[in-house]
């Protein structure tokens, strides 16, 4: 199973901001799509950080008036970059040791999506699903034989 | 109008494509208690279950038994089939929007991708799929030639298409007799020079896309040594720290590839060597343009930001006397006419199965299985991914996101579906050609005998209307 065939599926639901907008308009974008995390892109759209749940806490713990400031202020900016071709299995042991949830897709340069743990989750469980229905499909049919 | 999903006017759905996607999906979608749905499914073959039939390895019979869910399926009273009526040369998407409510397509993979180096189209190099196709008796590959009067056979990949193919090649007349192996593949089979059959990974034993199972399978056939370089079974450090991680399936997997790398031949007639670590780079052919080697760059291993293992190119080469080429580097799905398609994954673009266009989500219009998400996973990976669909489809049918059909009955659609193919198959007609492959099958000890053409499959069901 590779990133791809994760991403295969969600096209259309990258949201990104941009590094110069506030952070009053991020959080908005947050809760309104329901998302814990997105990418952050300068003005060419090139990936220049994340900008998480996790960040916004971090930030508004130190400062109450953190609503009118830009995203690059508090973005994570060290981010960890996966390809489509990056095996999912690899990626989530890597999300787990480095304990990040959101992982950004580039390809060819690009920033073409981004998945999430919950994505790589419910991957990892489907594939569990289906290998232990088709043994089982398997299973009954040698009992009938 | 009445409200859709009601007995007055059910909810009415296409499914394209009657593989295991479909039929899963068919499964959720008329098990569904809160809608009365009625469901048509349509293949471009007379038969139904896609690469179960076609695709599947026929020693691998077990793995074919997940039909006997599919036929429970298809007795539903709101199911039928309607084989034989292709997308795009019977009926188009527009035709389907104006006969229901809902398209689902669910047409799978059927192709390979290139290797992409010199030499990829000589004669003698061919898709592992089209081979796949043929030894199953599918309909538009069983006049393909291979020449199996070449002694030396490279396999591309080590995917489990890569592993059936070079397991198929080097099994005895008796293990292919016991299996429903198409008539003429099991002739060409059974008479076949192939000696020595290479399967080539660019990536390490623990990166291998086989399982345990398939690995161990190879080291039991019955007149074919299967062998492993000593050096390229070895893990590298940093495959070998990711397998204290591993599921135990994989680690069991590299265990039987390093026991097999152990031994030695045995003296049987054919020997199956599994290679690692190494890239094809250029096919050489001979003064008729046949292939006659291939060249090979060995690999080494490094992790990307992320943590998976990519291959990359060392300076040591070497050069593999081949007569014959399998590539199976990966499905990848074809495109639908009047469907997205996203040409470099193989894939029709989709949110949770709701299938997108430029401008976001299309009405009524819905993927599942390799098409949906590429060719990745088992049979039963499918039942998860087609229940994503499902439930997508059915709350936007809640909602009354559906098609406006202007001919939204049964009756009308099989009115329209006859009228453009007379020669569509039902579910009953098959299950007519299923009996009579099964004694035919009965007569020689073999599970069926297969029909290989369609002409064949028309004729035995008395429709004389080919096309």
């Amino acid at each position: 199973m590779k990133v791809r065939n994760i991403l295969a599926t969600k096209k259309g639901s990258l949201i990104t901001i941009r590094a110069n907008e506030p952070i009053r308009r991020a959080i908005a974008i947050l809760v309104e799509r329901r998302i814990g995390a997105m990418p952050v892109v300068d003005e060419a759209g090139q990936l220049v950080g994340i900008l998480s749940e996790r960040d916004v806490m971090r930030a508004a713990a130190q400062d109450e008036n953190l609503f009118g400031r830009p995203v690059a202020d508090i973005m994570t900016r060290s981010v960890v970059i996966g390809m489509p071709q990056d095996d999912v299995m690899s990626v989530a042991q890597t999300m787990l040791e480095r304990r990040f949830r959101h992982l950004p897709i580039v390809d060819e340069g690009q920033l073409i999506g981004i998945i999430s743990i919950g994505d790589v989750l419910k991957t990892q469980r489907d594939a569990y699903r289906g290998e232990a229905d088709t043994l089982e499909t398997q299973i009954i049919a040698e009992g009938e034989e | 109008m009445s409200q859709i999903g009601t007995a007055a006017q059910p909810l009415r759905v296409a499914i394209i494509g009657a593989g295991p996607a479909g039929f899963f999906s068919a499964e959720r979608l008329l098990k569904d208690s809160s809608m009365v749905i009625e469901v048509d499914m349509f293949d471009r073959l007379p038969t139904p279950y896609g690469l179960v039939r076609n695709g599947v390895a026929p020693d691998h019979q077990k793995i074919k038994s997940v039909t006997a869910s599919f036929d429970r399926t298809a007795g539903n009273p709101r199911f039928r089939f309607f084989g034989n009526v292709e997308l795009g040369r019977d009926i188009s998407v527009d035709d389907l929007k104006d006969y229901y409510h809902q398209i689902l397509y669910t047409t799978g993979a059927q192709t390979d991708r290139h290797l992409g180096i010199p030499g990829d189209n000589l004669i003698g190099s061919h898709p592992a799929t089209e081979f796949v196709a043929w030894y199953n008796g599918h309909p538009d590959y069983r006049d393909l030639e291979f020449d199996l009067s070449q002694e030396r056979v490279a396999v591309v990949g080590v995917g489990n298409v890569a592993v059936d193919v070079a397991r198929i090649l080097c099994r005895t007349r008796e293990e292919l007799m016991k299996t429903d192996i198409a008539d003429y593949a099991l002739e060409a089979l059974s008479n076949s020079n192939v000696k020595e059959v290479y399967i080539l990974g660019r990536r390490g034993p623990a990166q291998a896309a086989f399982t345990a199972p398939e690995a161990k399978e190879l080291g039991e056939l019955d007149d074919c040594d299967a062998l492993v370089p000593a050096d390229e079974a070895e893990l590298d450090p940093l495959s070998q720290a990711a397998m204290a991680e591993a599921d135990r399936a994989d680690v069991r997997k590299v265990d039987i590839i390093q026991e097999l790398s152990k031994r030695h031949p045995t003296g049987k007639s054919k020997r199956l060597h599994l290679r690692f670590l190494v890239s094809p780079t250029e096919l050489i052919g001979d003064e008729h343009g046949r292939v006659k080697q291939m060249k090979l760059v060995h690999n080494e291993l490094y992790a990307t930001d992320a943590g998976s293992m990519r291959p990359r190119a060392t300076d040591r080469t070497e050069t593999l006397d081949v007569g014959l080429v399998f590539r199976s580097i990966g499905y990848r799905g074809l495109p639908l006419p009047g469907v997205p398609f996203h040409e470099s994954w193989g894939v029709i673009p989709n949110n949770g199965g709701r299938v997108q266009g430029s401008d976001g989500a299309l009405l009524g219009q819905y993927t599942a299985g390799w098409i949906k998400r590429g060719p990745t996973g088992v049979i039963g990976t499918n039942r998860p991914d087609a229940n994503e669909t499902v439930d997508n489809m059915l709350s936007d049918a809640r909602e009354g996101l559906v098609l406006t059909p202007s001919h939204a009955t049964a009756d009308e659609a099989l009115a329209f579906v006859g009228e453009r193919q007379p020669c569509f198959v039902t579910f009953q007609d098959w299950k007519t050609l299923d009996e009579i492959e099964l004694s035919r099958g009965k007569e020689q000890d073999r599970p069926r005998v297969k029909f290989t053409r369609v002409e064949d499959m028309l004729e035995a069901l008395g429709k004389s209307c080919s096309s």
